[in-house]
């Protein structure tokens, strides 16, 4: 079978990688690139498990064919931290406990992180419903819920 | 309010308030940086070179025999390396857990349900693995089918296993039938308890058959080499019953098998069985190559295990004091399409959380063409407090009395004897309830508009068989490896117990979940044991290496151990004459002294502290939909004593969340044919974080004696009230009392419709 060449920007590095038509931007990440972070949880979108935040805009890995990634910017979890830094967000995951067994937390540190690009502010609300196509079936989302609003406000208001 | 002021306000502490230096307090989990990084690997994000893709073929019908099932066309497609049937597994023993487990794992002659494996291939690629499990040509004969309880029990109805006759009834049965067994539990005479009862309540529930839905689905690598050896890199809850399982299920010695647990991503009760380990192993053994086998969402759905749905009918006696004369319980539980326990569990716990002189309980356990029941959270308990806290709101309600203070006067207390027949141990459900009554919560004014329900809900707990081994390291840091995969942060609760008792920083333990050759034999993580019963191994070996730890200054200072006390992570010299050693100071010199410190304890856990839990919610009902609105909810647990109190109100409030699905929206739904209609998290929902408020907590700490910290275990009874809440709350919002679940929107809307017309 023939095979795509695809050219893109992952966590700011400029990465290439063959891919099959059909296959998912989940697999070329986690096969091709050797990017596990992003799970897959349903392979049909409704998870979240596989969030990736791809030219600014919040998606679901799973759903979009590798080749489509071409030309994109995609940042998974693995580029949230810095070389000596947590993000915020998972600072404060850790410190909130807001993960149980993991497998959902790289998703809703992708999708709070999309929601504080846009709206660094959030009441409680907002962030149940940016969070709402993420599925975490340990921890009742409430130590989610508060961790992202903790770390909203280290954002704006870096020490 | 937050959590921590919920339980300040209670007065119970969960807050490191009992004078212990690490146990109770929250540090971040030792595993935590590589789950918020995405480094974690978990069974599905292992790649091995050369390793080929397995896939697994599933029958499309409920009941049906294999007449034959031909290969060959898969066998000759693009980049397949091996095809297994059930031919190429050993026999089944004709019945038994053996037998259930080897046929749950791959059909024989029949299968049992939509969804049950049939076939597998291993290819090169995850494509030709899938079009080559789709060209096995499947040859079946259809065979009636039973979906539901009451069409499984009827006289003429269509027999799943020839072999099976009803245990628990005299004279044994000569046919057999789909009721695997009967239970009862009776006490006093049920006839007097209601002759002595001022208002007795009659009532039939139903609830329907949910799934565990962790977020991870099953997953496993297996390796087998030329020697006939295996390692299997798996996603469970623990890797010895991973071992054992595929050993029993492909004839194999156990020594031939070596689990690496990889990180869990949810399981609650789900992965305490296996289902594609084998498989794989016998992929791997006929291509001479790794085998990653990874479940879709929808096989997770169609073919692992879900709760099972039940009917249970309660008609409950009680005085114009409130209190309750007696209870009579009839229980029939789905076990899937072999035998389990369900009813015999549900038996136990439907009245435990009540004094009660007259009972009679009798429990059906039926089978049918449905995928295997497997333990979730509390198993069996749910659906029986939905029954019995469903009776007991009107009963509160009929004398007039408020439901916790019904509650609290018909409370069992230490020394009473329990449904099931052993006395109560000490035990924390008053506590719970005064929590509850006394709770900010419940003290607040009702809003407008919205209604209250109340309920409590009970769990056995359970010890089994647990091993650690603690190391010191000669920097004066210590590893702790055990057995017990960590599904919602156990390495720190081991960690703090194991900082606790050698006086050293829990930062300076590195908690490790060894693999089936590094650390002693393991039971799986169930029945809320793994801070208990393993965390007890870790105490019993951090206990032997202060001895050694005393005994080693004793030979430094050249004294009497005797003369040794080990203090805050010192060896202390008891008359004084010496300065005291560090625990470092100690390691360092360990050569000089005898050799590097390390011990082992395996244990057999006794004394697992029963759990209760209380719990309070505010819901509106839209009256044009039918939707339930969760507004507030608190709930209270014994913990016994919260090792980490941040990971026990992680419990609860996940326990109380995987309730309030169960009693709202989540249910399997079968077509007539016996497919599953709802494969997936579209259609099966699952709460998400805008359905819900906070879950506020409220920790109560009334310690387990057989644990050396009260541990009870937290794990699993938080799921057992939120049915029987989410339902007493929606008959105060709405005046119509509603015994089926889900209290979904239609069914809401049905019966608000009903109530009008």
């Amino acid at each position: 079978m023939s095979r795509t060449h695809v050219n893109c920007e992952v966590n700011g590095d400029a990465v290439d990688f063959l891919t099959e038509d059909g296959e998912s931007l989940l697999n070329a990440l986690r096969d091709e690139l050797g990017l596990i972070g992003a799970k897959e949880g349903c392979g049909t979108g409704d998870c979240g498990a596989c969030s990736v935040i791809m030219d600014g805009r919040l998606q679901c890995a799973c759903l979009i064919f590798a080749p489509e990634a071409d030309g994109a910017s995609i940042t998974t979890c693995e580029g949230l931290a810095s070389a000596d830094e947590l993000h915020p967000l998972q600072q404060c995951f850790l410190e909130g406990a807001a993960l149980q067994c993991g497998i959902c937390t790289p998703g809703f540190l992708i999708a709070a992180k999309a929601l504080l690009d846009e709206n660094p502010d959030p009441t409680e609300t907002e962030v149940r419903y940016a969070l709402a196509g993420n599925l975490c079936r340990c921890t009742g989302y409430d130590k989610i819920v508060r961790s992202v609003l903790e770390a909203a406000v280290q954002i704006r208001t870096p020490a | 309010m937050s959590t921590t002021e919920a339980a300040a306000s209670t007065g119970t502490n969960g807050n490191g308030a009992s004078g212990y230096r690490w146990v109770g307090t929250r540090p971040v989990r030792h595993d935590g940086l590589d789950k918020v990084a995405g480094k974690a690997r978990y069974a599905a994000d292992l790649n091995l070179p050369g390793m080929l893709y397995g896939h697994i073929l599933r029958s499309p019908h409920p009941h049906a025999r294999i007449v034959s099932i031909d290969t060959s066309a898969a066998e000759a497609m693009p980049g397949v390396k091996a095809v297994v049937t059930g031919a190429d597994f050993p026999e089944a023993p004709p019945k038994g857990a053996t037998r259930n487990l080897m046929c749950t794992v791959i059909a024989r002659d029949t299968v049992l349900y939509s969804g049950h494996a049939v076939a597998a291939v291993a290819a090169s690629t995850r494509r030709e693995a899938k079009a080559a499990a789709e060209a096995i040509e499947v040859t079946y004969e259809l065979l009636p089918h039973v979906l539901n309880i009451s069409d499984a029990m009827a006289d003429d109805a269509p027999v799943l296993h020839d072999n099976l006759f009803t245990r628990g009834v005299e004279p044994r049965p000569t046919e057999p039938s789909n009721i695997a067994a009967r239970t009862v539990y009776e006490r006093g005479d049920v006839e007097q308890g209601f002759a002595e009862a001022d208002i007795v309540i009659e009532r039939e529930f139903s609830t329907q058959a949910v799934h565990q839905g962790y977020i991870e689905p099953h997953a496993c690598v297996v390796d087998c080499d030329q020697e006939g050896k295996a390692v299997i890199w798996a996603s469970s809850q623990g890797h010895f019953m991973v071992r054992s399982s595929t050993a029993t299920v492909l004839g194999w010695d156990t020594s031939r098998i070596k689990v690496i647990p990889a990180e869990i991503g949810g399981g609650f009760g789900g992965k305490t069985t296996i289902y594609i380990e084998p498989v794989a192993a016998l992929l791997s053994t006929k291509a001479g190559r790794p085998v990653k086998i990874v479940m879709s969402r929808e096989d997770v759905f169609r073919a692992t295990g879900p709760a099972p749905g039940a009917i249970i009918k309660m008609k409950v006696g009680a005085r114009n004091d409130g209190t309750i004369t007696t209870a009579k319980a009839w229980l029939a539980y789905e076990n899937g399409a072999f035998q389990g326990i369900a009813a015999m569990l549900g038996c136990m716990c439907v009245v435990s959380a009540y004094t009660l002189d007259h009972l009679y309980v009798e429990g059906f356990d039926v089978v049918l063409n449905r995928p295997v029941n497997v333990a979730y959270r509390a198993p069996s308990a749910p659906a029986a407090a939905f029954a019995m806290d469903s009776v007991v709101d009107e009963i509160a309600e009929r004398v007039g009395m408020d439901p916790i203070d019904l509650r609290i006067h018909n409370c069992p207390s230490q020394g009473d004897p329990t449904p099931y027949g052993p006395k109560w141990p000490m035990i924390g459900l008053r506590e719970c309830l005064e929590a509850i009554r006394d709770s900010d919560h419940y003290q607040s004014e009702l809003p407008e508009g919205q209604g209250r329900g109340v309920a409590s809900g009970f769990w056995f707990n359970i010890g089994e068989a647990s091993s650690a081994t603690v190391n010191l390291n000669e920097n004066g840091t210590a590893t702790v490896i055990t057995g017990s995969p960590d599904i919602g942060g156990s390495r720190a609760s081991m960690a703090l117990m194991a900082a606790e008792e050698l006086g050293l920083d829990v930062h300076l333990i590195q908690p490790v979940v060894g693999d089936t050759e590094v650390v002693g034999f393991t039971d799986v993580t169930e029945g809320s044991r793994a801070t208990f019963a393993t965390g007890m191994a870790v105490v019993e070996a951090c206990r032997d290496l202060k001895e050694q730890l005393r005994k080693r200054a004793a030979k430094t200072w050249d004294c009497d151990v005797e003369e040794v006390e080990w203090v805050d992570g010192s060896a202390v010299h008891g008359p004084g004459e010496q300065e005291p050693l560090t625990l470092a100071a100690i390691t360092g010199n360990a050569k000089r002294t005898g050799g590097p410190l390390g011990a082992t304890a395996s244990l057999n856990a006794r004394g697992a502290g029963p759990a209760f839990s209380v719990q309070v919610a505010d819901v509106s009902v839209d009256q044009e939909t039918g939707r339930v609105t969760v507004e507030r909810y608190t709930t209270a647990q014994d913990a016994g004593t919260a090792i980490h109190p941040s990971y026990v109100e992680g419990q609860m409030q996940g326990g109380v969340v995987q309730g309030i699905g169960w009693a709202l929206n989540e249910e399997y739904i079968y077509s007539d044919d016996g497919n599953l209609e709802n494969p997936g998290f579209l259609d099966y929902r699952i709460p998400v974080a805008s359905d819900l408020p906070m879950i506020e907590t409220c920790i109560v700490e009334v310690p387990n004696p057989s644990h050396p910290y009260g541990v009870r275990g937290v794990g699993e009874v938080g799921i057992v009230p939120p049915l029987p809440v989410m339902a007493n709350a929606v008959a105060d919002a709405t005046g119509v009392r509603i015994s089926d679940l889900p209290l979904s929107p239609p069914r809401v809307l049905e019966a608000l419709t009903a109530a009008e017309s």
